[in-house]
């Protein structure tokens, strides 16, 4: 069970469309950054295929210009 | 079977996930602000005051800002001026007010009659200490009393506690937990520098290439430090190779992870250095100018015995000597040995070789308590000193710290048996500066030191020691061999007096129980890793007639008749003291801050000359104590130069054998802290890791067909222990290696471990021991 943090860049004015568009996804937990171009990202998945899934869908979303992995846990199911 | 911790690990690993990810946003942009995620937990409509503080836990010391309202502390937020943490904490940093409000925390002082524990006031229980301490002293002598303190001491505690026991009473017989975990740093820079503490700083972690940590879960241990360094890869492609006995979080982060077989650390250092000489990699510039080359005495033993004594007889050898002792480190013996490949021992060697690399090499407990810890802090100097990576920006070998002021208080103003504040007991100079600032005799101060930590308890045992006071610090779980000092402590006619702020194991010993306040509850500082000192103020009152440890050893100094050494008044004593403890430091080579700078600012680091902290020592370019009129300037060592030591591979005091064949290996956890007194009653850390395990190598616990949460018994020399096993999960060992945390009280690991400890530093090996491993 995924655990990931991620640093997400959004292109140029396009943070709060990149914020709606994290939150419209299952697993998605995001906390932006007050005073820079930049949010974080903590996806929580059931699985490394709906992991890989689910990072499929985060890079297609346009407004994202650079997603940057922090850290990643591995836990498995109770 | 114990119960899975999974359910509620999840949701702390999403905590540990958005902290590393913020963390490492602080790295990339200084001064961002999450203030959803800090302000989360803070009740709405407050109207906080916030004021600035060292964390109370771990030696990096991170700078936090606690909000108060009514008198009681409902937040914390990393310090975004501290250059430390950015504005960032840990998880622990984060939780760290929780540690004030436990339910059971100690408010007023109990006395033991008659078996059981009895409330008395403070006047009456520091009355008895007094009386008791002064009963003690008469019939049996100074060197009768004791006092144990911590790393956790703040700089005031620390200070007091030295002048009443070395100055006033007359008696060396003071030591600190700092014995257990970074007494060998100590001894490593003083045999290669003559002086104490790392001669870089944190900013280093800035400017450096290449990071090598040495047997160090920095991950866990020092996470804020860790994500410094994982955002430097984000940033500018550093690289991290982790050189260690188990896998752990950081060498799963880290680009290359090489394991190496218990001890043999030696020789793949010494092998580091064969190789750095045999390519041509030797700075030789840099070595002729700036070292000097010793050897010691080897065979020293482990001290395993009841008053085992040593001395060191360091040696000059010349390069051509040290180059000949060499030859039996090349990397294809050495790999034999170690475990490591040759090819990996060329690649760490390399690292270092390169001309066109900054290398930064940082270590905790695993060089350090370890039986020929000096040694092995020596060999990664030798290292560094040969291709000349050494105080510069970048190039820097650092001993991390445990504890918020292991340095500040135990290695500046010297808790140990051997030390003052300025200099040692057995010089003549050093005890005169002592006397003259401390308003006593010369006489006073005994020039032979006593006890260090494990013989302080042993004396204890034997009865040479009657009376000792424990002030924030739990060695009834700390201790190695632990039963043996248990019983010592428990024997008819010893009294033993614990200040701390919760029960723990030690204060089911105690005699006298004296509630301390914590942290926040009273006035001091703190002096971290780099050098750097930190005040906080008093931000909330203490609970009940809790009292801070310095004001308790005060009272009692006062009633022991040296109201004159101690005439600080109740309102500005914090301050005074502070002025008083600084002249023991004036001059370019350590001086220390004013505490009007420590008030304005998150710290400064000493030396701090001209109204500026010292970045690097030993470089003229960065620190006006340099003299020479050369580049560097090793000024700890009369003649100016570093030592370059040989320093052999010796085995550990105790391997495995065909009766005990596991290594058992010892440490700590993200979550908890330590012996986990505090943070084992902050709820989100106590959930997330309730209990103690074992850990096994997965192709072990297949043969003894043990899976995650069976009960395991390891058994050592000692004694035994029933463990949850754990496996595939935090960490995992190398085959025929154990690992089990120390912080839990109700699992007692330090029951069967040895105490063994290196014989120049005197410091435990909690790393290494013989064990047998069965499902239970």
């Amino acid at each position: 069970m995924p655990i990931k943090s991620y640093l997400a860049y959004p292109h140029k004015g396009k943070k709060k469309y990149l914020q709606q568009a994290f939150l419209a996804l299952e697993g998605c937990e995001v906390l932006p950054a007050d005073n820079e171009d930049l949010l974080i990202l903590v996806t929580e998945t059931d699985s490394r295929e709906a992991e890989d899934c689910l990072k499929k869908k985060l890079e297609a979303i346009p407004s994202l210009k650079l997603l940057a992995m922090v850290s990643g846990f591995d836990t498995p199911k109770p | 079977m114990y119960p899975s911790l999974h359910t509620d690990r999840r949701s702390f690993l999403k905590k540990m996930a958005m902290l590393s990810a913020m963390t490492a946003a602080a790295g990339m942009f200084p001064g961002i602000l999450f203030a959803e995620e800090q302000e989360r937990g803070i009740p709405a409509d407050t109207d906080l005051d916030w004021k600035k503080a060292p964390c109370r836990f771990c030696g990096v010391g991170c700078g936090v800002l606690i909000g108060t309202e009514n008198g009681k502390a409902i937040a914390v937020k990393g310090d975004p001026k501290s250059t430390v943490n950015k504005g960032l904490c840990c998880v622990k940093g984060y939780h760290s007010i929780m540690a004030l409000y436990g339910k059971d925390r100690l408010t007023k002082p109990l006395v033991k009659k008659n078996g059981s524990y009895v409330e008395t006031s403070m006047k009456e229980a520091l009355d008895l200490v007094a009386s008791k301490m002064q009963e003690t002293i008469k019939e049996h002598g100074k060197d009768a009393v004791s006092i144990y303190g911590s790393g956790q001491w703040t700089i005031p505690d620390g200070y007091v506690a030295s002048k009443l026991f070395k100055g006033c009473i007359g008696t060396n017989n003071v030591e600190a937990n700092a014995r257990l975990c970074m007494s060998t740093a100590v001894t490593g820079f003083m045999t290669s520098f003559g002086i104490d503490e790392p001669m870089g700083c944190y900013e280093d972690i800035d400017h450096a290439d290449t990071f090598v940590l040495w047997g160090n879960n920095m991950a866990e241990m020092h996470p804020v430090l860790f994500s410094r360094l994982l955002d430097q890869r984000l940033r500018r492609g550093v690289k991290i190779k982790d050189f260690a006995t188990r896998t752990t979080r950081t060498s799963m982060a880290a680009d290359k992870s090489i394991l190496f077989i218990p001890q043999t650390d030696l020789a793949v250092a010494n092998a580091i250095c064969y190789e750095i000489i045999n390519n041509g990699w030797v700075n030789t510039e840099f070595v002729q100018e700036h070292c000097n080359f010793n050897k010691g005495l080897t065979e020293m033993g482990y001290g395993l015995e009841d008053n085992y004594q040593f001395t060191d007889k360091p040696e000059a050898i010349s390069f051509e000597d040290y180059k000949t002792f060499l030859e039996d480190y090349a990397p294809e013996k050495v790999a034999r040995l170690s475990g490591v490949s040759v090819k990996d021992i060329k690649y760490l060697a390399a690292h270092f070789g390169d001309p066109n690399k900054k290398v930064m090499s940082l270590w905790c407990m695993g060089p350090n308590q370890h039986s020929r810890g000096t040694w092995m802090n020596n060999l990664i100097y030798n290292i560094h000193l040969l291709t000349g990576k050494i105080s510069n920006p970048g190039n820097s070998p650092f001993s991390l710290t445990g504890q918020p002021s292991a340095c500040g208080t135990v290695r500046e103003v010297g808790t140990l048996t051997h030390k003052l504040p300025h200099g040692v007991v057995t010089n003549k100079k050093d005890r005169e500066f002592a006397a003259k600032i401390w308003n006593v005799p010369v006489e006073n101060i005994d020039p032979k030191p006593t006890y260090h930590t494990v013989e302080m308890f042993r004396a204890l045992d034997r009865g040479d020691i009657r009376f000792m006071w424990i002030q924030v610090t739990n060695p009834m779980v700390t201790m190695p061999k632990l039963k043996l000092y248990r019983d010592g402590a428990n024997k008819e006619g010893r009294f033993i007096v614990v200040s701390d702020i919760y029960p723990t194991p030690t204060t089911d010993v105690a005699d006298v129980i004296l509630p301390s306040a914590m942290w926040i509850e009273r006035e001091g500082m703190y002096g971290n890793s780099e050098r750097r000192t930190q005040y906080f103020e008093q931000m909330v009152q203490p609970p009940g007639e809790a009292m801070s440890d310095t004001v308790q050893l005060l009272e009692v100094a006062k009633r022991m008749g040296f109201e004159k050494q101690f005439y600080y008044k109740d309102e500005t004593h914090i301050e005074e003291i502070y002025n008083e403890y600084r002249k023991h430091h004036e001059g370019k080579k350590h001086n220390m801050a004013p505490l009007e700078v420590l008030k304005s600012q998150p710290g400064a680091m000493w030396p701090y000359v001209d109204g500026k902290s010292t970045q690097w020592r030993f470089n003229a370019k960065y620190d006006p104590a340099c003299s020479n009129g050369k580049d560097f300037h090793f000024y700890g060592k009369e003649d100016g130069r570093a030592v370059i030591w040989q320093r052999p591979y010796e085995p550990a005091a105790e391997e495995p054998d065909a009766e005990y064949p596991y290594w058992l290996c010892t440490g700590r956890v993200v979550e908890h802290w330590h012996t986990g007194s505090m943070t084992r009653r902050i709820p989100v850390l106590h959930q997330a890791m309730p209990h103690s395990y074992v850990e096994l190598n997965p192709g072990d616990a297949k043969r003894l067909q043990i899976l995650t949460g069976d009960k395991v018994k390891l058994t050592t020399r000692r004694g035994e222990i029933t463990l949850p096993a754990s496996i595939n999960e935090r960490g995992v060992p190398a085959p025929m290696q154990v690992f089990v945390p120390f912080f839990d009280e109700n699992m007692l690991i330090n029951e069967i471990t040895l105490d063994s400890f290196c014989p120049i530093s005197k410091e435990p090996d909690y790393k290494k021991c013989a064990v047998n491993v069965e499902k239970a």
